[in-house]
């Protein structure tokens, strides 16, 4: 009886999600239609998010870069968050979203934008300097092994496969 | 329970009439698989062996022209397109064969494994070169197949037959395969396009020679077990869903979680769990204890203990008296007394004083056995988290946010507690170097021991005081409402104010919080248990003193039907006399009743005190806070009143303890669990309601994994201690002389001997009692102690050896630190991982898309590239160090370094890794934006 018991298991969700974002003209063609940004953005699951755009950045396969979405990029989405998805894949794609500049490591500057986007917008949330980099230097001790100032993908996975409720709290139920 | 749920993705793809087979399997099998083909590949080369050099030539040309075409596409889309070769093959083989299809098969096999593309392409083109050499009708041949491939697909279906029985057998390794395809689909980290129309491709192969394997052997048969397989899981799936579907409160617990996150939730599921149980306890009682006596047993009024006295008939209908539990209330089957000492009742000679008796053994039975299974189950659950202290800050970086977290006022807590939680630990850091003023600490935590025992002492010298007066005020007539009810008001005050007092004391304490959330819990904890058994106290001494008043009314009693007896039949002999009244006969206290009321009332009072204080504490504060900030000189929201968050420990307390009472006063009050239920189910929707109308989330959230645990904890406690009372009335007190189902006899156990001598054939009883001996008992006690000992011994040399594991792995984790270079890929899924950044990392294509060649194109045409990728695909990922490791890598053969220059310190040892760090250190290389790439 674990919170990850959950879920609508309806299979037409998903579908009916995605065509609600959709304008009403093209409801009808919806697995062709590509949903803007702003819409996905929308979304109650992920309105609270603070890699939002991160997220849809990393599951849009749009030619032009405007980060929509397919109905299959947001089937993309939903498998990669849903409980059936193995870890592997699930701190994959986390290593992605953490992965603001898209350059395949996490390097300092990646996780000084992801702790400020874990402790949000408000002023007396931030960290101050002195905080962040002791924190930095602290995560980077212990996740970067082979000491070269960045954490790859592999030792990405290697922490996070460890934690016990990474595989709980990366997930999102429509 | 992830298996309960389809993926999303996946019930898509059924509804699109696609199916899915949940199975997972591994990369090894796949790996054998090849193996296997490649034997088969070897004997038929043997066999007809020839092949010319130069075709094979043309033949590599080709190959590279459909690879560059497929470049932009990852490797796996081969495993697709080789559905397409697949049936190109068999065509072509129709047509000419005398062999070649060996090594067509062989440039097939090179595309078909994800794992070892190279390898098979290398060992084909070896075997092309030793072979004779061939026509050009066959190239031609060739070309035509190629060209057909798409069309022929459909055609060759109806050529089966032509098919030997070798190829079958490679026919049906390769469907094997597809189906292992279909079935690992899932785990793939494609697009959703190619996993759809990989997927297809599949599929169509499958079902196309899938027929065609069981041609020989009955087909239609095979292809009717096919379908029923099919429909079968298809079924499965459904019941599955179904099964989500009926899960009670699923939407309203996904509700409240989304809002305030999952660690709420899990009281709600754990409140949603005790209502199952409850549910089941109810069943029990109603099914076979109640039920039966209303609908067999004597009716109302024909007994004296089925009849509400004459003094009290009067009064017997008022709601206060009711509501008190006395008057009607307390003469019927809700309680104890109402119960017929009858050994069979009705047509069905139904044992209603056994049944009674082994029902209220097996609630106490079912429920530690609930909970043990479930705690057992969790406990298996929660050792798969790893405890070790390593990546603290890590963790809390990359895990901590909530992804289920929808609400923005959620997510502003959370963003507050992640933030809270980053300067604390940064804190406790800084904290583990430098511990000063220990003596103070030391100083202050004695203390505020002290005087939370004293808080303890004092609530529950308050109770023991308070019960005492109740017992006096019970003796006297015209009481007002505050005696009638003292020990419930007091138990409820402090209930209320005590928690809060301890909160205070334990700032003190200075506790990380986590560890003084536990403390709260268990002081708390102790103190209702504290309550709970002084409470018990003081009712054991009520019952005694109504047991020394028994042995009176038991003369009276005696006397006065006796004098009845004697008075009709001393006027008028020949009349019958009529029998006394019910009502009037007098009656013993029945102490058993009595307890059963106690724990009802207490009950219905802990009920109306939690409603009200939820009613109050929460909603009415909420609304007062909500409205009156309109007109209010400082900021209520912000300010002092605020909202109230929804207090987990006390509500996950107040839930164990009630379900302690339960429990405890079951046995006595068989109505008690249907209000339970009653309270349960209410409680869900209230509770529920309260928490989305009035309540702020958390600022300190705790980790619902953990501490599921420690409230079945919790519960088992209590259910072994509230077993201990039951267990001593039921075994050292005689029952009431007058009422229940055991009056008569001496002890109440002694109703299972009555139903052995009288209702079992004589040998049963004497194994019965042999079996009761003490010279069997204590032996078989024995026996049980000596294997919790075996068992504890096994699993604490477990324990050690997973320590030792551990010791092991972070010296081998050391070890890793300290060597920075050198990692292999032997890990297939992390390759796929790597080609998904192609088609979407958009900034990086162009460099990525050239080192793909790179990869792929050198160990095409290298033999020197096998030994390092053979060792790598034969299940020993690392090989011992090599001189070739130190070698500067030479640009055509790039990856070899990183393959052979790993060393495992533990060849035996798992890896500490989830995962090589392969393809990374090998996808940088050349590119200036990768730093590691230079190694």
């Amino acid at each position: 009886m674990t919170a990850a018991q959950r879920g609508t298991g309806q299979g037409t969700d998903a579908y009916k999600r995605f065509s609600e974002l959709l304008p009403k003209e093209e409801r009808e063609n919806a697995c062709s239609a590509r949903v803007p940004k702003s819409q996905i953005l929308t979304l109650p699951e992920l309105r609270a998010n603070p890699f939002q755009q991160r997220i849809c950045h990393v599951f849009s396969t749009s030619e032009t870069e405007d980060d929509s979405m397919s109905f299959e990029d947001f089937l993309d989405m939903l498998s990669v968050f849903s409980d059936s998805a193995t870890s592997d894949i699930k701190s994959y794609y986390a290593f992605r979203i953490f992965d603001f500049d898209n350059d395949g490591i996490l390097d300092r500057k990646d996780l000084e934008q992801l702790v400020n986007c874990l402790t949000g917008q408000g002023e007396g949330s931030r960290l101050s300097s002195t905080e962040m980099d002791q924190l930095i230097q602290n995560i980077l001790e212990e996740s970067d092994i082979d000491k070269d100032g960045s954490i790859n993908l592999a030792e990405f996975q290697h922490v996070v496969s460890r934690s016990p409720d990474f595989a709980s709290s990366f997930k999102i139920v429509l | 329970m992830g298996k309960k749920k389809k993926s999303t993705l996946q019930v898509i793809l059924e509804d699109a009439g696609i199916e899915f087979d949940g199975e997972v399997e591994t990369d090894t099998e796949s790996e054998e698989d090849e193996a296997k083909d490649k034997k088969t590949n070897k004997q038929r080369l043997r066999e007809t062996g020839r092949a010319s050099t130069l075709q094979s030539k043309k033949q590599e040309k080709d190959k590279e022209e459909k690879e560059d075409k497929e470049e932009d596409e990852s490797k796996e889309e081969d495993n697709g397109s080789q559905q397409n070769r697949a049936s190109r093959r068999k065509n072509y083989q129709r047509k000419n064969r005398n062999g070649r299809k060996a090594r067509e098969e062989g440039s097939q096999k090179k595309d078909r494994g994800k794992t070892a593309p190279n390898k098979d392409q290398k060992e084909s083109e070896n075997k092309e070169k030793k072979t004779t050499k061939r026509g050009k009708e066959g190239e031609n041949k060739q070309k035509k197949g190629r060209k057909n491939s798409t069309s022929s697909a459909s055609s060759n279906s109806s050529d089966e037959e032509s098919l030997s029985e070798e190829e079958l057998a490679m026919l049906k390794e390769q469907v094997e395969q597809k189906k292992k395809l279909i079935s690992t689909m899932r785990n793939k980290p494609w697009r959703m396009a190619k996993k759809l129309s990989v997927l297809r491709e599949a599929q169509d192969f499958v079902e196309k020679f899938e027929g065609a394997l069981g041609k020989g052997k009955g087909k239609k048969l095979y292809a009717y077990k096919m379908m029923m397989a099919k429909k079968w899981v298809k079924f499965k799936r459904d019941f599955e869903n179904f099964k989500t579907q009926c899960i009670p409160w699923e939407m309203k617990i996904k509700e409240v979680e989304s809002h305030f996150g999952s660690s709420v939730a899990s009281y709600f599921i754990f409140l949603r769990w005790m209502y199952g149980v409850n549910l089941v306890l109810f069943g029990l009682i109603f099914g076979l204890v109640i039920i039966p006596e209303v609908l067999m047993g004597m009716p109302y009024g024909s007994l004296p203990r089925k009849t509400v006295p004459r003094a009290e008939q009067a009064t017997a209908m008022d709601f206060s008296v009711l509501w008190d539990f006395e008057g009607y209330i307390k003469y019927s089957a809700l309680f104890y007394g109402y119960y017929n000492n009858q050994r069979t009742i009705g047509w069905l000679k139904y044992r209603l004083p056994m049944a009674y008796f082994m029902v209220g053994i097996s609630v106490f039975g079912y429920s530690l056995m609930v909970v043990i299974r479930s705690m057992a189950r969790n406990a298996n659950e929660s050792t798969a988290d790893g405890d070790d202290n390593n990546f603290i800050f890590s963790w809390k970086m990359f895990t901590s946010w909530d992804y289920l977290i929808g609400n923005p006022e959620t997510a502003d807590n959370k963003f507050a507690s992640i933030t809270t939680s980053f300067k604390e630990s940064i804190v406790d850091e800084q904290e583990s170097n430098k511990d000063e003023n220990i003596h103070l600490r030391r100083f202050l935590r004695v203390l505020a021991n002290v005087l939370i025992i004293c808080c303890l002492c004092g609530s529950g010298y308050l109770i023991y005081f308070v019960v005492k007066r109740s017992q006096t005020f019970s003796k006297m007539q015209n009481v007002g409402w505050y005696e009638r009810n003292e020990v419930e008001i007091v138990m409820s005050l402090l209930g209320m104010f005590c928690p809060p007092l301890f909160e205070t004391i334990a700032a003190l304490e200075n506790y990380h919080p986590r560890i003084g959330l536990k403390w709260q819990l268990g002081r708390i904890f102790a103190l209702f248990l504290g309550n709970l058994y002084t409470f018990l106290l003081a009712l054991m001494d009520d019952v005694n003193e109504k047991l020394a008043e028994e042995d009176v009314v038991k003369n009276i009693t005696h006397w006065t039907l006796l004098g009845h007896h004697n008075s009709s039949a001393g006027n008028d002999s020949t009349v019958t006399p009529a029998p006394l009244d019910p009502a009037d006969v007098p009656r013993g206290p029945c102490w058993e009743t009595t307890v059963g009321i106690e724990f009802m009332r207490l009950t219905v009072s802990d009920i109306l005190v939690t409603y009200i204080t939820i009613l109050v504490g929460d909603f009415i504060r909420a609304c007062f806070v909500r409205f009156v900030n309109y007109c209010w000189c400082w900021d209520l929201e912000a300010g002092f009143p605020s909202y109230a968050e929804f207090d987990i420990s006390g509500n996950v307390l107040g839930l164990v303890f009630n379900q302690g009472m339960i429990w405890m006063g079951s046995f006595y009050a068989p109505g008690l669990v249907g209000i339970n239920v009653l309270r349960l189910l209410t409680s869900m929707y209230f509770q529920c309601w309260a928490v989305m109308s009035s309540n702020v989330p958390h600022a300190r959230v705790f980790k619902a994994s953990k501490s599921n645990n420690f409230y079945m904890g919790l519960l088992l406690l209590i259910l072994f201690l509230s077993l201990l009372p039951v267990a001593y009335t039921i075994m050292s007190l005689p029952p009431s002389f007058d009422c229940g189902p055991f009056s008569g006899k001496k002890r109440m156990y002694d109703v299972i001997q009555e139903t052995i001598e009288l209702d079992f054939p004589l040998f049963v009883a004497k194994i019965f009692s042999y079996l009761a001996n003490p010279g069997l008992i204590i032996p078989a006690i024995l026996l049980m102690v000596l294997t919790i000992y075996y068992l504890n011994a096994v699993s604490k040399a477990y324990q050690r050896a997973n320590a030792e594991l551990k010791k092991k792995m972070q010296m081998q984790r050391e070890e890793e630190k300290n060597k920075r270079n050198n990692k292999a890929s032997t890990n297939p899924m992390l390759q796929d991982l790597e080609d998904l950044l192609t088609p979407s990392t958009k900034t990086e294509s162009p460099p990525k898309q050239a080192e793909d060649k790179k990869i792929e194109s050198p160990n095409g045409s290298s033999p020197a590239r096998k030994p390092g990728r053979g060792e790598a695909l034969a299940g020993s990922p690392r090989g011992s160090g090599r001189g070739a490791a130190f070698t500067p890598p030479s640009p055509v053969f790039v990856t070899q370094p990183r393959i052979l220059g790993v060393r495992a310190p533990y060849p035996g040892q798992p890896r500490p890794w989830g995962h090589p760090l392969g393809p990374v250190p090998g996808r940088g290389r050349g590119q200036p934006c990768y730093p590691r790439a230079a190694r």
